[in-house]
């Protein structure tokens, strides 16, 4: 475990937990440009959270340890996540740990919490969001995992840590059929998991459509503000991770003060050019409705197998 | 005398004092008979213990009384697991039992039990397998058949088991017959070379009558229907047994039948084994998803576990088809993992079920509901039970999933192209098994014991006695251990994956290193996470105001909510449900009263649902329909004539002639 690794464990940490809730204010400032609105700023999210933290949470009568942990446990996977995926270094201190599938675990437990909080309010609400956010979470699974799969073949493991060093080094990669079929999956993926558009809308308060926030509603203070946090990590790990597996360069390979320097500005660089990309085209698509999310869920997961057919026949092919 | 003999011996001196506890006197029978089985359990883990450190075999007697035992890593895991699994069912038992569980033949029948499943994993012979197969099976349906007098269904579940297990005993004879007339040999120990030179149609033949004998035991589908009929019945501490240890026995059966003794066949085992594994579990989790009984969901999810074991067999099977030792280690290597976790977990969430069944009466979900603050420990401890069977870290079924995608994914690589289409859907299947399996057990948990009771029965709960928290204690310390540090049992189990010149797994206590590259450190993903969210918490709460308790819910700005407006595990895995409408095919009524006065006002509106297995209705029920009217036309055979026997004889006696004479 070297100094280098350390550093950079911590760094991505402190990283991507400040540009969580800046990311939500990009997206947010360029959706009201686009719809002719002066918009709030992008450090709102920030000011909102200060805000809510200093508050006092109130817990609802009848409402167990699960309500008051569930925070808490979200932000500890997701910051557990932020330092296992290599974002802007492929030699942290744990890379070797930053198996694809014990991160996918790790989120889905963050989920899980979230959802049993959800149910622990006993209001129609939240179970009605858990009910929703279990089943989208159930379907993406397979889609994820497939992915998973076909970027672990070229590379002969599911580390992250090995797959982005690989693609970092064998460039050409990048623009096989594999690389473009897996993006479009991870990009179905994690639209669903963040419950952006089409899949959830963030801004909804409206009991038909709403998932996320159905489940969130009896939160408030700084349970509420660890919660909208934590999302929005979720939110920079799902796109950061999307954005270095397509565009990969930048990614700090050797150890050494200049490369992580260029690692973070091209993380963050790649970071605002997929946030552009997610805010603006959310502008001109509507939700689906829940019954319509399976079927566009189903067509990740024939991506996927795709992906992972067409990785088999490279591999086999050259090697 | 050796280690081996002196532990053998134990486990004999603890079955006959098991059964002479029973005919203690009722105020003192439960404490002695269980103390008795809980020992033997003891004996029968350090007997496992045996099976590692020394591997040995022992025959006692000749000829057909020839008992033979053999000792060896594969049977020893078996050991390990019974052994542990009937030590805290029996601690639970003492606080348990009541009524006709609490009776004589049931502490009996429970000794037996026990021992028998001991006795199957130390088989040496065919002879002494089948023994212990056969008495596994009646004493297990004695058991199911505890509350016989209270309902019909107990009844009926019981029937079914008994037709069921005895349909895969002849199986499972037949399978034996087939292999030692091939082989000549009936030890397990030299079966292979015997049988590695028969023709391929008979091998074959055992593979699949192996197939379908095991498999009824493991509760796959489609001759899974006894699983979710008998375990729910069964006394609590009984069906954790009987889903933990016994329907394991299966798997193991499998593997030492057609693994060990097979080895090597064509590539159609392996693609067979992946199916019915996929089938199995896909379909049993999705019954789970739908299911509003706690312990029947529990027995549908292990259906799901065995199919995903199976899985990994049957990719085991291909790899060494294919001549891949190291994938096929690391695939036989999950089978074995998914066995023990299952094994523990789910005997904790049956155990725990149970405990709910106590307090309440009820195994009815959309019935329970606040039981967290009523019964704090048993939910905290069906918590880690659940996480576990949602295959999520800390909990060890987390481990056991990553090792068996991790034999799928790395097993693709330089296979052949039947191989690398079949491994991309085993994986699709397993993901979409362990997202709906999260989903089931949110639910089961969730609805099962958060937010407010939906029944008086569940608001009047009270946390069980103390033998029986122990007992959950117990499995549910070592499911937190074996997610942790899973290489207390991987080194086990790397002595029992019986293919040779192949080190596919190397483990440290922090870290499980495949040989592939692949490489997972769950204690390194706890702490991260448990430091993060210690800090948070430890931040905000420091700067924070405390926290305000005994709000009102948000009731949309007016009434005070009811429990009758919470979500039930119904409407809860609703949108599932409808997803998958083709495959459960639920059967829904809805029936509007109107007013009197006006039918346009509606008075009550009636809406009723029921997901039946569509296995049973749509193959089983036609079938035994079927043989109900053949015997009901056979009947017209025999209506009481004198003369019609008489010319029966007659008849009977022409052909016989008839054949006499060619």
């Amino acid at each position: 475990m070297t100094v280098f690794g350390v550093v950079t464990a911590l760094l991505q940490v402190v990283l991507v937990a400040a540009v969580g809730p800046i990311l939500v204010g990009v997206l947010r400032q360029l959706r009201a440009r686009v719809e002719g609105r002066v918009g709030a700023g992008i450090l709102q999210p920030w000011r909102d959270l200060i805000k809510l933290l200093r508050r006092e949470p109130i817990s609802a009568a009848g409402t167990s340890w699960v309500l008051i942990l569930a925070p808490v446990v979200l932000m500890g996977t997701s910051l557990a996540v932020a330092v296992l995926v290599p974002y802007v270094s492929t030699r942290s201190a744990t890379a070797n740990s930053s198996d694809l599938f014990a991160v996918v675990a790790l989120l889905l437990v963050g989920t899980v919490v979230l959802t049993l909080a959800g149910l622990d309010t006993g209001t129609a609400f939240g179970g009605m969001g858990a009910s929703r956010e279990i089943t989208i979470a159930a379907l993406v699974e397979p889609a994820v995992l497939l992915a998973v799969f076909a970027l672990s073949l070229p590379a002969g493991s599911t580390n992250l840590a090995v797959i982005v060093a690989r693609r970092v080094s064998d460039q050409a990669q990048l623009a096989s059929p594999v690389s473009l079929l897996v993006v479009v999956a991870l990009t179905i993926v994690t639209l669903a998991e963040a419950g952006r558009l089409p899949v959830d809308n963030p801004a909804t308060h409206l009991e038909l459509t709403m998932i996320h926030e159905a489940m969130v509603l009896e939160y408030s203070g700084r349970d509420l503000a660890l919660v909208e946090w934590a999302s929005s990590i979720r939110l920079v790990i799902l796109l950061g991770l999307t954005a270095n597996l397509f565009l990969p360069w930048g990614v700090a390979t050797q150890a050494g003060a200049l490369a992580l320097l260029v690692g973070v500005v091209a993380f963050l660089a790649k970071l605002l050019l997929f946030g552009a990309v997610l805010g603006i085209g959310e502008v001109f698509i509507a939700k689906f409705r829940l019954f319509r999310v399976p079927e566009l869920l189903a067509g990740a997961v024939v991506l996927g197998f795709l992906a992972v057919m067409a990785a088999f026949f490279l591999v086999q092919g050259s090697g | 005398m050796n280690s081996a003999a002196v532990v053998v011996l134990g486990q004999g001196v603890f079955t006959v004092l098991g059964t002479l506890a029973a005919f203690l006197p009722p105020n003192r029978r439960a404490m002695a008979a269980g103390l008795a089985t809980g020992l033997l359990g003891a004996t029968g883990f350090a007997t496992g213990i045996v099976a590692f450190t020394r591997p040995t075999t022992m025959e006692v007697g000749s000829g057909l009384a020839q008992v033979s035992i053999r000792l060896d890593p594969l049977g020893g895991i078996f050991l390990l697991i019974i052994g542990l699994l009937a030590l805290a069912a029996s601690c639970y038992a003492v606080g348990y039992v009541s009524g006709p569980s609490a009776s004589r033949t049931s502490w009996i029948a429970l000794t037996l039990f026990i021992a028998s499943m001991q006795l199957v994993a130390m088989a040496g012979s065919v002879a002494v397998f089948v023994v212990g197969w056969e008495s596994m099976a009646v004493t297990s349906l004695l058991l199911v058949w505890t509350e016989h007098q209270h309902s019909r269904a107990v009844r009926s579940a019981g029937l079914w088991y008994a037709a069921m297990s005895q349909l895969g005993f002849l199986l499972i004879l037949g399978m034996f017959a087939l292999l030692v007339s091939t082989g000549g040999q009936s030890q397990f120990l030299n079966m292979h070379s015997a049988v590695s030179t028969g023709s391929p149609l008979l091998r074959s033949g055992v593979f699949l009558l192996a197939l379908a004998g095991f498999g009824m035991k493991a509760g796959l589908v489609p001759v899974h229907v006894w699983l979710p009929r008998a375990h729910p019945e069964a006394p609590s501490h009984v069906s954790a047994l009987m889903s933990g240890a016994m329907v394991s026995l299966g798997i193991y059966g499998l593997i030492r039948i057609v693994i060990e003794v097979l080895g090597r066949g064509p590539i159609w085992w392996g693609l067979l084994l992946l199916a019915f594994g996929g089938v199995s579990a896909l379909y049993g989790i999705l019954q789970a998803v739908v299911a509003t009984d706690l312990k029947r969901l529990l027995a549908y999810s292990t259906t799901e576990n065995m199919g995903l074991a199976t899985v990994a067999i049957g990719a085991a099977l291909l790899f060494i088809a294919a001549g891949r030792p190291i994938p096929a280690g690391v695939a036989i290597a999950a089978a074995l993992l998914l066995v023990v976790n299952h094994a523990f977990f789910k005997g904790l969430l049956f155990l725990a079920a149970g405990a709910v069944l106590k307090a309440t009466g009820l195994r009815d979900l959309d019935r329970l509901g606040g039981l967290v603050s009523r019964m704090p420990t048993t939910a905290r401890l069906f918590a880690v039970g659940a996480l576990a069977a949602a295959a999520l870290p800390p909990a060890n079924g987390f481990v056991s999933e990553w090792l068996l995608l991790q034999s799928l994914v790395q097993g693709e690589r330089g296979s052949s192209t039947v191989t690398a289409l079949a491994l991309p859907i085993a994986v699709a299947v397993v993901a979409l098994t362990a997202g709906l399996a999260v989903a089931t057990f949110v639910k089961a948990f969730g609805i099962g014991f958060l937010a407010r009771p939906r029944s008086e029965a569940a608001d009047l709960a009270v946390e069980s006695p103390m033998a029986m928290r122990f007992g959950m204690g117990l499995l549910a310390l070592i499911v937190v251990i074996l997610g942790l540090f899973p290489t207390v049992v991987l080194h086990r189990i790397a002595l029992a994956t019986t293919i040779p010149g192949a080190r596919p797994i190397t483990a440290t206590w922090a870290r499980i290193q495949l040989a592939g590259g692949a490489s997972l450190a769950p204690p390194m993903l706890v702490a991260l996470t448990v430091a993060f969210g210690a800090l948070m918490a430890g931040y905000v709460r420091w700067h924070g105001r405390p926290r305000r308790t005994g709000a009102l819910t948000w009731g949309n700005g007016g009434v005070r909510l009811s429990s009758r407006m919470e979500y039930t595990a119904t409407s809860f895995a609703e949108p599932l449900q409808r997803v998958f409408d083709n495959i459960l095919r639920p059967e829904q009524d809805v029936s509007v009263t109107p007013v009197a006065e006006s039918r346009y006002l509606v008075e009550r509106v009636g809406y009723e649902q029921r997901v039946d297995d569509v296995v049973e209705t749509r193959f089983y029920q036609p079938l035994l329909a079927m043989g109900a009217a053949w015997g009901e036309w056979g009947r017209r055979l025999a209506p009481g004539s004198v003369h019609r026997y008489v010319g029966y004889v007659f008849g009977a006696l022409l052909i016989a002639f008839a054949v006499i004479s060619l």
